[in-house]
């Protein structure tokens, strides 16, 4: 900042708080609303008057009462995010090797379909899910909903890795053939370690959007079995009809915000450039 | 881009085997293509368009899970059943309207986020991404709560802290009354995708020329000139896919819905009202219906976008 202009200096102090307010203003409310007391949820103030861990008790602690409900459905996320997230990755690696590499024809099509799956309104395949999973016992079921996630995720890693992997300088896997790898050799021993960082941006960004379902989750489970947590936050609130869980459900939504944002604070950059690359690179 | 892309050769190799005859190393390549692919392609089919299709092929039955031997054979029926109920057309009014909205409110935010971003020094550009990326990485139903108990009667602070502002009392309920409602879903809806869009608007302004916005500023063009003139016209691209796919995606919204309102007071959405009718009320014909007529939209939202104002996807998205 270093030969600005004072004036220059604080419109930029100012544009950087009007921002961050802007973008944390929703995040730090529903933190300070996990930390009241659920008799003071209703002063109208926006800090607790006393904090207290009692929320995290409700949704975590061995006699909580929401503990059944959050636990189960905060373990179905995880698993069934990283599942769906690891399957669209290897299948996606593997395509958008051979579009960004081979010469095949059906690369287009292949990409085109990719858009039109990324745009497809999701609600509009829950009804005959719905259906066939009751039919072949699929409802409520991991795999259930990791089906479905592919939707998701694979559309969105076949583009993201199709545009890391054109940045890839070819002429190594050229130098492996020389030397007498096959491709498939080439592929895997001189391709993998440089394509891992993309993969990895991938992986992340493709495992926010299994995370961040909840058409699906809602539509397809029906007990703490499969429940991932945006649907089982849901739920909460028709648990009792007189007493609210605004401060369970605020605790809980605290919990599984924390690691996100950790990991978008750490890979801001590869995240920035991988939903970007995808998007509008040339 | 590399000279890979070769589809001329390939429709030559088509034709009878006396003119091009490929070498093994050639059709090893495109086996391995398709091995390769294949997977992918086979399984995002099997996830769309198979159960589209069977969406399409149940809403001609008159089918409910609460009589399942009642189903029969109706035609077109559930359409019109559909069309012809006000309910429908007012979901797909209050979809529209939100889609209209936010999508223009993020466009002009998500536009001053990126030029923001665009013009930072290097250190404060970090810090910046940074924050902004944090409404994408908060789950949409966690955005939803967060807005709801802001604004909520019992729970919220928003109307003590800005009862001074003509329209706000103590005692006004916010999601008692669909304007109010609309507001705050949409706010939460904009909040949470505006940097999603900051980004690919900051992608496309690294891209104009910087040269042109230069000669332009020393032939004494105003900011706001070089903005009109210069910016916008070179990044026309980028912003019309950040646009169509903001709109395809406000367009599916579902999530702030359910959690603020479930619908009441006239903010059902499209989705919402085919998830109630299907998954709600066992419906499957008469969802099955609304499921195809969403999808329709979408498939027209983007025929306008890319007949009438030729938003080139494949080569915004760097395919060409």
């Amino acid at each position: 900042m270093r030969g600005m202009s004072t004036r220059l200096k604080i419109g930029w102090v100012v544009i950087v708080i009007v921002v961050f307010t802007y973008t944390l203003f929703p995040v730090a409310s529903i933190f300070a609303t996990s930390f009241k007391l659920p008799g003071e949820l209703n002063l109208g103030t926006f800090l607790p008057v006393h904090w207290t861990w009692d929320n995290y008790t409700q949704i975590l602690g061995p006699d909580g009462s929401a503990r059944d409900l959050f636990v189960p459905s905060l373990r179905n996320s995880i698993g069934i995010s990283l599942i769906a997230t690891a399957i669209a990755v290897v299948l996606a690696t593997l395509a958008a090797y051979a579009i960004a590499r081979l010469d095949f024809r059906g690369k287009r099509l292949i990409l085109t379909t990719a858009l039109g799956v990324s745009i497809f309104p999701v609600i509009s395949i829950v009804t005959p899910l719905f259906n066939l999973w009751r039919q072949i016992g699929l409802y409520d079921t991991w795999l259930g909903l990791i089906i479905p996630y592919l939707s998701l995720t694979l559309p969105i890693s076949i583009w993201t890795l199709a545009a890391f992997f054109r940045q890839i300088p070819w002429e190594l896997e050229q130098a492996a053939q020389v030397d007498g790898a096959t491709t498939w050799q080439a592929f895997r021993k001189a391709i993998v370690p440089l394509a891992a960082p993309g993969v990895f941006t991938t992986a992340l960004i493709a495992f926010f959007i299994a995370w961040n379902d909840f058409v699906y989750g809602i539509s397809l489970t029906s007990t703490s079995r499969a429940r991932p947590v945006p649907a089982a936050l849901a739920f909460f609130t028709g648990a009792s009809q007189f007493e609210e869980p605004t401060g369970a459900i605020s605790a809980a939504a605290v919990i599984v915000t924390i690691p996100v944002v950790i990991l978008v604070l750490l890979f801001q950059r590869q995240i920035v450039s991988g939903l970007t690359q995808g998007a509008v690179k040339g | 881009m590399t000279a890979q892309t070769a589809p001329v050769a390939t429709d030559v190799a088509k034709k009878p085997k006396t003119k091009v005859v490929l070498s093994d190393r050639t059709k090893a390549e495109r086996r391995l293509g398709w091995w390769l692919a294949g997977p992918a392609f086979v399984v995002m089919l099997a996830v769309t368009v198979y159960p589209i299709l069977q969406a399409f092929f149940d809403s001609l039955y008159r089918y409910r899970l609460t009589a399942p031997d009642d189903k029969a054979f109706i035609g077109l029926n559930n359409y019109v059943v559909v069309l012809t109920d006000p309910v429908f057309w007012q979901a797909l009014g209050v979809t529209l309207f939100i889609t209209v909205v936010t999508v223009l409110v993020e466009v002009v935010l998500g536009f001053i986020l990126a030029l923001l971003m665009h013009r930072a020094v290097k250190s404060l550009r970090g810090t910046l991404r940074t924050v902004i990326l944090v409404p994408y990485g908060i789950i949409t139903v966690v955005s939803a709560f967060a807005w709801f108990y802001m604004f909520d009667i019992t729970s919220g602070f928003v109307n003590s802290w800005f009862d001074w502002v003509p329209g706000i009392s103590e005692d006004l309920n916010w999601f008692a009354h669909q304007g109010t409602s609309l507001a705050v879903i949409m706010a939460s809806e904009i909040w949470k995708t505006t940097p999603f869009i900051s980004l690919l608007l900051l992608a496309g302004l690294a891209q104009v020329p910087g040269e042109l916005d230069e000669a332009a500023e020393v032939d004494g063009a105003t900011w706001g000139q070089r903005l009109r003139r210069v910016t916008l016209p070179n990044m026309k691209a980028a912003i019309m896919v950040a646009v169509l796919f903001r709109a395809l995606d406000a367009f599916r919204i579902f999530d702030n819905v359910f959690i603020m309102t479930n619908g009441a007071n006239g903010t059902t959405v499209l989705s919402l009202l085919a998830y109630r009718t299907s998954i709600g009320r066992l419906e499957i014909g008469l969802g099955s219906a609304i499921s195809v007529l969403l999808f329709l939209c979408v498939i027209g939202i983007c025929f306008i976008a890319i007949k009438l104002f030729k938003v080139d996807l494949a080569g915004a998205r760097g395919e060409s």
